[in-house]
């Protein structure tokens, strides 16, 4: 047991789906038990509609363990950080942590933007849990991570988002701990400073301290976490090796692309026009999930225009990768302005004229906007697979690991003639 | 390079996460643990709250004064409010400076809760510090105004007694009575946000029923006892007592308010710390 850092025993979490609302007035209240006593009388129990954002979820961490938590929006992986880290209660189970604690559900918690940069590494640092003399003998260090020495008696609000976000994950690499929880705090700042912050989880990860690590960005699980869990609407689904679990979630991803729109749970929007059908056409205008980089494709969106909407219309879409990265944006209406005359129905057909993908494997995100609004939002609405390659006529692409997309470029090459032998003057 | 490893603590701590049951006391230690935070917070409040002002802290001045003298003016000169012999203006201010104590204290620390949403939905700590915090740092406004006082008992030659040293223990009185009461308007603002909206009404009619503006001799003697059972008029009672030599107040009826307040105060924890496991996911 001493060696065991997290022990979590059939963690549940129910919500309620009214505690959801944001506030409730007294008036509501009143109103609403009004309605409940005349429709149901006095005796019966109201019945409130519960989700169980986590379930019976047990699983053990040892000290000096690395864990990634991987699975979509609404499976419950915040709701298992937000447990650990004592902020929400759980509904039943237990779960044990042995040591030090921090949680970094977001960098800069506590910011206080009238105060300036050097005010806010003390106060947030506080609220982090560090003692005022740890943060005095480690002040500097921060300073010195954030690159921001010119500008820390400046208040908070000049700054800009680069720079906050710089200190807020300054502050936080900072924290001591044994254990640490952290949730996505890597998809801040510019590239340079996250590969920065990359490198610093890379850091604590080895120096022996207990991490649990929830991320949507699947490289950063595989180059940070030996083991990874994945969880699915509350569930544990997956626990093991970091590989075998990314490529179980992939699996599972892909087997519910093809469930198509109408069981799609993500889907959003306010339903001015609905999509009814989409798909992926290869050169010769088949339809078809798998597609040759290099070569043209299209991709068909069908929407249909029940409430006789009028207004300008757009439609967006976005392609990932296998790995969450998020590849390219096409939006009509960048290049073509929005529809302003809709019928009962349409097609939008993007043509692609020589897909610039490297082989893998591609989710799309499609919108659709009347006015500017959301009115139909479908993520993971298409799966298509590019495994062969006539990018660069020969048949060959870069791994990806190296890269997300391909880009037509041209090589020149010259050598240097064999300097010639030169004459040492004679003093 | 040289990895520094975290030195396994001899007395490493294990939390234990479990859904809790009933009704259970707070564990007023961990507020200890936490007294750097606790100053942080004050800290942060006192800091931020005259930030980008023109006069600053002068705010703190101004408003207790201006309200003295339009208090002044229309009680003191026009309705002749008798003012137990003393000068109407510093009979008036010693009793505004510890209402509005009470009073800052009670709306800062009722809409603590809500105000912090943003730290208790990210991180964890003993929720009972913002609702402390809140009150303490209403503490600075007080200093600032009990200047002004200090400068118009010289103006009007009133030398203080010994008593003056009871002072904090109104002061005391005062700040516990409004943490009592926040604790549970901070906690039932969570979840009905008509008691932040309704704090400013409660509060002014809380001043109609204390002896700010008007000597206690007023009320009638069938109400007296009645009305002094109110904590808040027990500390403005003492305040005159202790600076201007007044009558003393009626200090069993001080005592039995004061009980009174503790029973609210032990309740309010407990209401609090059984509210306070729906703060994150209702805030």
């Amino acid at each position: 047991m001493s060696d065991i850092a997290i022990k979590i025993d059939n963690l549940s979490k129910q919500y309620i789906i009214g505690m959801m609302r944001k506030t409730d007035a007294l008036a509501e209240e009143i109103a609403k038990c009004l309605t409940q006593i005349l429709h149901r009388g006095w005796n019966r129990k109201a019945q409130l509609d519960t989700i169980w954002a986590l379930e019976d979820v047990s699983f053990e961490i040892k000290h000096g363990e690395v864990v990634g938590i991987v699975g979509r929006n609404g499976s419950g992986k915040s709701t298992l950080l937000k447990i650990l880290a004592r902020i929400t209660e759980p509904t039943r189970g237990c779960a044990k942590i042995r040591g030090r604690v921090s949680s970094l559900l977001e960098v800069g918690v506590g910011f206080q933007p009238e105060l300036t940069g050097r005010e806010n590494i003390y106060l947030n640092g506080a609220i982090l849990g560090m003692k005022k003399a740890e943060m005095d003998r480690k002040f500097d260090a921060i300073v010195d991570f954030s690159e921001i020495e010119k500008f820390i008696d400046t208040p908070v609000k000049r700054y800009s988002s680069g720079m906050y976000v710089r200190l807020a994950f300054a502050v936080a690499a900072h924290l001591e701990t044994e254990i640490l929880l952290a949730d996505e705090v890597l998809a801040v700042g510019d590239v340079e400073f996250q590969r920065k912050c990359l490198g610093k989880m890379g850091e604590v990860a080895n120096q022996g301290r207990t991490v649990l690590f929830v991320s949507h960005n699947m490289g950063a699980v595989l180059n940070l976490c030996p083991r990874a869990i994945f969880l699915h609407s509350g569930q544990l689904v997956h626990d093991g090796p970091a590989e075998s679990t990314i490529k179980n979630y992939l699996a599972f991803l892909s087997s519910k692309g093809e469930q198509g729109f109408d069981n799609n749970p993500q889907r959003s929007g306010n339903g001015a026009i609905r999509l009814v059908g989409a798909r992926i056409l290869n050169e010769v205008n088949q339809a078809s999930s798998h597609l040759v980089a290099g070569r043209p494709a299209s991709l068909e969106f069908r929407y249909k225009n029940i409430n006789g909407e009028r207004r300008g219309a757009n439609v967006m879409f976005a392609i990932y990768n296998q790995l969450g990265v998020a590849v390219s944006w096409f939006d009509f209406a960048l290049s073509h302005g929005v529809v302003e005359r809709l019928g009962s129905g349409g097609v939008f057909t993007c043509h692609v004229p020589n897909l610039p993908l490297p082989i893998g494997q591609y989710y799309v995100n499609i919108k659709l906007e009347v006015n500017g609004e959301e009115a139909d939002f479908v993520p993971d609405a298409l799966v298509f697979n590019v495994d062969n390659s006539d990018f660069f006529k020969s048949g060959r692409t870069p791994q990806l690991r190296f890269c997300t997309c391909l880009i037509q470029h041209r090589w020149t090459q010259e050598t240097e003639p064999e300097p010639e032998p030169t004459l040492i003057r004679a003093q | 390079m040289i990895v520094s490893r975290p030195e396994p603590t001899a007395d490493i701590s294990v939390i234990q996460i479990e859904p809790s049951r009933g009704w259970a006391f707070p564990k007023l230690w961990e507020l200890w643990e936490y007294h750097e935070l606790l100053y942080f917070l004050v800290w942060r409040d006192i800091k931020v709250r005259y930030k980008q002002t023109v006069i600053g802290a002068a705010w703190a001045i101004l408003q207790p004064v201006v309200t003295m003298i339009v208090f002044t003016l229309i009680f003191g000169k026009f309705a002749r409010i008798p003012s137990d012999g003393l000068p109407y203006s510093i009979f008036f201010y010693t009793a505004l400076l510890p209402w509005n104590l009470f009073a800052n204290a009670l709306t800062r620390s009722t809409n603590s809760v809500v105000g912090s949403a943003s730290l208790i939905t990210k991180v964890y700590f003993p929720r009972l510090i913002v609702p402390v915090s809140a009150v303490v740092s209403a503490i600075i406004d007080f200093a600032f105004a009990f200047v002004v006082l200090v400068g118009m008992m010289v103006w009007f030659g009133i030398v203080p007694s010994w008593r003056v040293i009871t002072l904090p223990v109104f002061m005391l009185l005062a700040l516990i009575t409004a943490l009592a009461v926040a604790l549970w308007l901070s906690a039932l603002n969570v979840r009905y946000r008509d008691v932040g909206v309704a704090i400013p009404f409660f509060l002014q009619v809380w001043m109609y029923a204390s002896p700010v503006a008007y000597p206690v001799d007023m009320v009638p003697p069938t109400w007296r006892y009645v009305y002094s059972l109110n904590p808040v008029a027990g500390v403005i009672e003492g305040f005159r007592w202790a600076l201007l030599r007044k009558d003393p107040p009626d200090f069993t009826v001080i005592a039995i308010s004061a009980v009174l307040v503790l029973a609210l105060l032990l309740g309010g924890l407990v209401y609090f710390k059984r509210m306070e496991r729906i703060f994150a996911d209702m805030v």
